[in-house]
């Protein structure tokens, strides 16, 4: 089936070059920060690269399985942030700060 | 049910009894059920004798162990053999589970006993009555452990338990010829079921002399040795007199102690193709019995008299079966097991008359105080001696006159032997029930005969004795032969040879025999009755009277050289070995593995970000592991 060119006329590279910026980002989000909620974030922010990879690639293939993986991931992560959102609260609540560098009771 | 499995599973029925109720069967239910149960599988046995046409009769109980192609079933044979031993067995085993009631009354143990015997029972019947060698092996090993158990039974003794231990440790040795024999037979014959096998061996074309065929044998008669008592391992069953006297009798002289010859006759295909082991079966069996009649002619303790005759009687079966007479050897095994069961329960009807007391110096005169006891032990002593008409004339006599046609030197040694048998037997007699009473007061006025239950079981034994000779009355005096007649066709591929002896040659062989035991038993009563000769105390003994007293010192010898260095070498491994190399290696690895994680738990330091990092680390390199090839290019 034939690329409709709207969609050629940005070639596949730069999505790839763009995702990999993006997850990089969020890896470096992950590693460095200490804010539990902006570490949270990061980890969106590399579902999403991913995301926008798969419906790169689903396009360019003219497949639309990897848009379905789009759709799946997108509700496995709410669900996810349903989850870590409430633990975060939790966290909160019982030593009054978010900050994952006092977390550290759990060790030999 | 049918009735061939009943037989062993009677008395099976009286041991999980008596065993599991000990303290709570009352005495003389005890008694009455395990009687019972050993009555109840005679009375199988005899409606099965009567009622056997001639053919073997196979009865499969369950399939056991399956593997690949060998298939080993719990199945029992009946046939001619299987048949006369179970006749022995379950009709002198009744007899003297009889005898026990009385002789152990006043044992605090007494269930306990009677479990023990049957359990025995059980386990000798399996013996003879399966139909294959594995069958045959659990047999072999149970009685073993009812031995071990019933020597051991005064268990408050330390030199009992000693003997038991002995006796268990020498057949244990060969218990392990025995299955290395039966590895070999698998691996030869594919098999273990004796038609199988004989039908191998039959149709596999083995000539006489074949290796593999002497290998089996010989190994199977090690196992032999050690169950029969032949030497070398034949020390055992003199110690092994520690246990109650009924044990003795039962056990030690009329069914296990059997249990070889049992298994060399059924695997007599194989034997008579192997003329090596033959030759070396016939002459342990000499030495044996050479060896522990001279033991027995100055023993002083009434059992271990018995003991050494039965030794030395065992050794005249493996004669027989080493010079082809299996027939023979069996008649042999029967009237032995009449006469020698008769002399142990007399010897137990006077150790319980003496208050325990087994030293035939301290006895004498007996015979007014105990007539019945006397008048049967003095019937078993002429029948072992081989004064005709009574039962041991007949099948010592056979035996003898194969052997002299076998081996004229082998002849000589036997007769030999059987005179001193006839020797120590009448010295054993004259000492004990005549001249004067040599024990203390007390012991004479507590002199009783023993109750009927002791004496009714003699008095069967001695009728037996005396006339069960006429079971297989030789042809010379008019007899038919009817016992070798019967068992005929369990040889019918060994190719034994018939050839009749002469009937005067026999007959001389016959007197000479008779007049050898006769001059020895005269010599024996002008020693101990004309001139009342009393053997002297222990300390008193010197020269060469010495050593022969004390065995030949072969157990001192035994104990030099085996006992003593596998002690010192255990001790050796004990101290040393344990503690330099299995100590240093098990600790060692425990110490390595608790060094080793005491730095390893440090990476777990509870940091969430040192987690990631080592995640996402961990990832990189997994990913560049796996496109190594398109990063490298």
């Amino acid at each position: 089936m034939q690329i409709p060119d709207i969609i050629r006329q940005i070639p596949l590279n730069y999505y790839i070059w763009f995702s990999t910026a993006l997850f990089c980002i969020g890896i470096i989000g992950v590693l460095t920060r200490r804010n539990a909620i902006i570490i949270f974030m990061s980890v969106e922010l590399m579902l999403n690269s991913v995301n926008l990879l798969l419906a790169a690639f689903s396009s360019y293939k003219s497949d639309p399985s990897g848009q379905i993986f789009v759709f799946f991931i997108m509700a496995v992560a709410a669900a996810e942030v349903a989850v870590g959102l409430a633990i975060i609260v939790m966290i909160y609540r019982n030593i009054q700060t978010i900050d994952v560098g006092l977390l550290n009771k759990l060790k030999w | 049910m049918s009735l061939i499995t009943l037989i062993p599973l009677l008395p099976l029925l009286g041991f999980l009894i008596n065993g599991i109720g000990f303290r709570h069967v009352p005495k003389s239910l005890a008694g009455i059920i395990s009687t019972g149960a050993a009555l109840a599988s005679f009375a199988c046995v005899l409606s099965l004798f009567f009622g056997f046409d001639g053919k073997p009769q196979i009865v499969s109980v369950f399939d056991w162990i399956t593997v690949g192609k060998l298939n080993i079933s719990m199945s029992f044979l009946i046939d001619q053999l299987s048949l006369l031993m179970l006749l022995i067995i379950t009709g002198v085993g009744s007899l003297i589970h009889i005898y026990s009631i009385g002789y152990m009354s006043h044992d605090e143990g007494f269930g306990k006993f009677f479990a023990f015997l049957n359990l025995f029972l059980f386990f000798m019947l399996l013996l003879v009555m399966g139909s294959n060698y594995v069958v045959m092996f659990i047999g072999w090993e149970g009685v073993g452990l009812c031995s071990y158990l019933l020597i051991g039974f005064w268990n408050k003794n330390n030199n009992y338990g000693n003997a038991a231990r002995k006796a268990f440790i020498m057949n244990r040795i060969g218990d392990l010829g025995f299955l290395l024999g039966i590895f070999l037979i698998i691996t030869h014959f594919g098999s273990v079921e004796y038609a199988d096998v004989l039908e191998r061996v039959t149709d596999g074309g083995y000539a006489s002399g074949d290796k593999t065929l002497f290998y089996i044998t010989i190994l199977l008669f090690v196992g032999a040795m050690g169950k029969s008592a032949q030497i070398p391992l034949y020390t055992w069953l003199p110690d092994a007199m520690a246990g109650p006297t009924p044990v003795s009798a039962l056990i030690h002289a009329a069914t296990m102690v059997t249990a070889g010859i049992y298994m060399i006759i059924r695997s007599n295909f194989m034997y008579s193709l192997a003329p090596d082991t033959l030759h070396i079966v016939a002459w342990v069996g000499t030495a044996t019995a050479i060896l522990a009649a001279s033991i027995g002619l100055f023993q002083n303790d009434i059992k271990k008299v018995l003991a050494y005759s039965t030794v030395s009687q065992l050794g005249y079966m493996f004669m027989g079966l080493g010079v082809m007479a299996y027939s023979s050897s069996f008649f042999h095994v029967m009237t032995h097991a009449f006469f020698k069961a008769l002399l142990f329960l007399g010897a137990g009807s006077v150790i319980h008359a003496m208050s325990d007391e087994q030293d035939i110096r301290k006895m004498g005169g007996l015979r007014k105080a105990l007539p019945i006891t006397f008048i049967t032990f003095l019937i078993a002593t002429i029948a072992i001696s081989g004064i005709p008409p009574f039962a041991g004339f007949f099948s010592k006599d056979e035996i003898l006159a194969h052997v002299f046609e076998h081996d004229k030197v082998m002849w000589g040694f036997a007769v030999f032997g059987s005179m001193m048998t006839s020797f120590y037997m009448f010295r054993l007699l004259f000492l004990t029930f005549f001249g004067e009473f040599r024990g203390t007061h007390e012991q004479e006025h507590h002199l009783h005969e023993s109750p009927i239950t002791m004496t009714a079981p003699l008095m069967i034994l001695a009728v037996l004795s005396a006339a069960g000779g006429f079971f297989n009355l030789p042809h010379i005096f008019g007899g038919h032969a009817s016992l070798a007649e019967f068992m005929a066709p369990l040889f019918a591929h060994s190719n034994v040879e018939h050839a009749a002896v002469d009937e005067s040659l026999e007959k001389t062989l016959m007197i000479v025999s008779v007049i050898a035991a006769l001059v020895s038993a005269g010599l024996a009563y002008v020693i101990y009755v004309g001139k009342k000769t009393i053997p002297v105390a222990d300390e008193q003994v010197s020269g060469f009277q010495k050593v022969v007293y004390n065995k030949y010192y072969i157990d001192e010898l035994y104990d030099k050289v085996f006992v003593k260095p596998i002690t010192a070498l255990s001790n050796f491994f004990s101290s040393v070995f344990e503690f330099l190399v299995i100590d240093l290696i098990v600790e060692g690895i425990g110490k390595l593995v608790k060094a080793l994680s005491a730095e390893a738990r440090l990476l777990q330091n509870g940091t969430t970000g040192y987690y990631i990092f080592a995640m996402v680390l961990s990832i990189a390199i997994i990913i560049i592991y796996s496109l190594k090839s398109f990063i490298l290019g």
